[in-house]
């Protein structure tokens, strides 16, 4: 299973290693209302990623002394199954998934009309089924499609994606080995409303005007997975009400 | 978000006064408070820090352990960052293991140490695949004001600078302790700066009222090249995109002035 590390990630005609541009995302697969028990869910492929999320509530906060008078309690769980890597990951939490449990809560709560719901919770959980990279903004993408779902009032959807450089040239949507070996990742979460960016991460070395760029070039990503997002949840009224005019 | 009723009442005057560009303790909003500085004051770590910015303190100790390197990179010593919120820092802090917000500090001051390349790791191997350096760094936040982890980055740094390493001779696969120290080679300079966006203004270095009042925050790390090499957002709200890039340009403007209390020369 181990991957070996190719010479060159970005050929001289800027083709990467899976045969895409550099400003072209990964082929995508989104659905909603794929789980029976949840109040609204949504499953993504992303490249190799697949990624599910469930949302419960709003429901009484559990426990009480958590309950906020004012607006709901916005949880995130944010989970790797423990085959989703490559070397086995212990199931218990990592600082890690403790951290993207937070970044990710924190970019959907914006976009959530939390004021609506006061002293309840609403649960929200990612499990990362299969990972390759670029999984805390397609946990974003499906987290919010969930909860849109769950008939839970929106100000927008809210769409992530990441754009980084890899051998010296920008690119967005960065895969695994992308990620590891690139110089830099700058994953990027945005909402429609307000044109705003609701997680900004980064890692590696950019200079400030190749860091414009970036944001830039992973805003425009967003735009076409926001495209998509909307699409799918369309795609599902319009299912429902052509089943009730049969 | 522990009084919320407090907070309402604080924000329309923090707001007020940030949107005419002064803020409650008569700074600028692209101010620091007063940094102080002392370094090697913990005698029995390797290397240590205590940075008091306005009424925030934070002390950091390094260590320096032999261990075994990770397996996919047999030949690179290894970087730990971890922060503790002791109880005694704050009343919102509490006994126990790490909470999110003493997860996300570490990760923070972690990420801006290791993505500018701080620390040679490959220096710190003694043995490819068995034996390397480990080095602790270990943040102690003694009193919580506000934008920990820009105090916590210049402490991390301050005392990553402060720290010494025994001298050594690898005798057949036998490390033998020689006498003296060295300091640990430290390469470069990664400065964290904070902004709070309150009233869609950005304001530097937010203290803890403000940090309570805020809609978001974000953190710029720059190196000593002015490249940017770390970034985290944080809290419920968002910013714009001419937002991200102002603060970035701000950040490394200021990242050069704290730079220059922590890299004597």
């Amino acid at each position: 299973m181990a991957q070996k590390k190719p010479e060159k990630l970005i050929d001289e005609k800027d083709v990467r290693l899976d045969g895409r541009g550099l400003k072209e995302l990964r082929p995508m697969k989104i659905e909603v209302g794929v789980l029976g028990n949840a109040d609204g869910s949504a499953y993504i492929e992303q490249g190799k990623n697949k990624i599910l999320a469930a949302v419960y509530g709003p429901k009484e906060a559990h426990p009480k002394h958590l309950a906020i008078p004012d607006r709901a309690l916005l949880r995130c769980r944010y989970h790797m199954a423990p085959f989703s890597v490559e070397e086995r990951k212990s199931p218990a939490p990592s600082r890690r998934e403790v951290e993207l449990s937070k970044v990710i809560r924190e970019a959907l709560e914006p976009a959530v009309f939390v004021e609506y719901y006061p002293r309840t919770s609403i649960d929200t959980f990612v499990e990362v089924l299969q990972a390759d990279g670029g999984t805390r903004c397609a946990a974003i993408t499906v987290a919010s499609l969930a909860l849109a779902d769950a008939g839970i009032p929106m100000r927008g959807l809210v769409a992530a994606c990441a754009a980084g450089k890899v051998e010296g040239r920008l690119v967005l949507d960065l895969d695994d080995i992308e990620d590891k070996e690139g110089e830099a990742d700058l994953p990027l979460a945005w909402m429609s409303h307000s044109n705003a960016i609701t997680l900004l991460q980064m890692d590696g070395s950019l200079t400030l005007d190749e860091f414009g760029q970036a944001v830039n070039m992973a805003v425009e990503g967003c735009k076409q997975i926001h495209g998509l997002q909307k699409e799918t949840l369309k795609a599902k009224y319009v299912a429902v009400k052509e089943e009730v005019e049969e | 978000m522990k009084y919320p009723i407090m907070i309402r009442v604080k924000q329309k005057q923090i707001a007020q006064l940030v949107s005419l560009g002064k803020r409650l303790d008569g700074r600028g909003l692209n101010d620091y408070r007063g940094i102080q500085l002392e370094v090697g004051v913990v005698g029995r770590a390797e290397g240590s820090a205590r940075v008091r910015l306005g009424k925030t303190e934070v002390l950091v100790g390094t260590k320096i352990e032999l261990g075994e390197p990770f397996p996919d990179v047999p030949n690179q010593g290894v970087l730990t960052v971890n922060a503790e919120l002791v109880p005694l820092a704050s009343p919102t802090f509490e006994p126990g293991p790490p909470r999110e917000d003493a997860i996300e500090l570490a990760r923070v001051v972690d990420r801006g140490v290791r993505e500018s390349k701080a620390i040679a790791l490959e220096e710190l191997c003694v043995e490819p695949g068995k034996k390397v350096f480990i080095v602790f760094v270990d943040v102690y936040v003694l009193n919580h004001d506000g934008n920990l982890i820009d105090a916590s980055a210049l402490a991390a740094l301050a005392a990553l600078l402060n720290t010494k390493m025994f001298n050594y001779e690898v005798k057949e696969g036998k490390i033998e302790v020689k006498p003296g120290y060295k300091p640990l080679s430290v390469k470069n300079y990664p400065i964290a700066v904070t902004f709070a966006k309150i009233d869609d203004k950005l304001v530097v270095d937010p203290w803890l009222e403000e940090e309570q009042v805020m809609d978001a925050r974000i953190t710029i790390t720059t190196d000593k090249d002015g490249k940017i090499c770390a970034l985290q957002k944080g809290g419920y709200g968002y910013f714009t995109t001419q937002q991200v890039l102002e603060a970035a340009k701000i950040a490394k403007e200021k990242a050069e002035e704290l730079r220059k209390l922590v890299v004597k020369g």
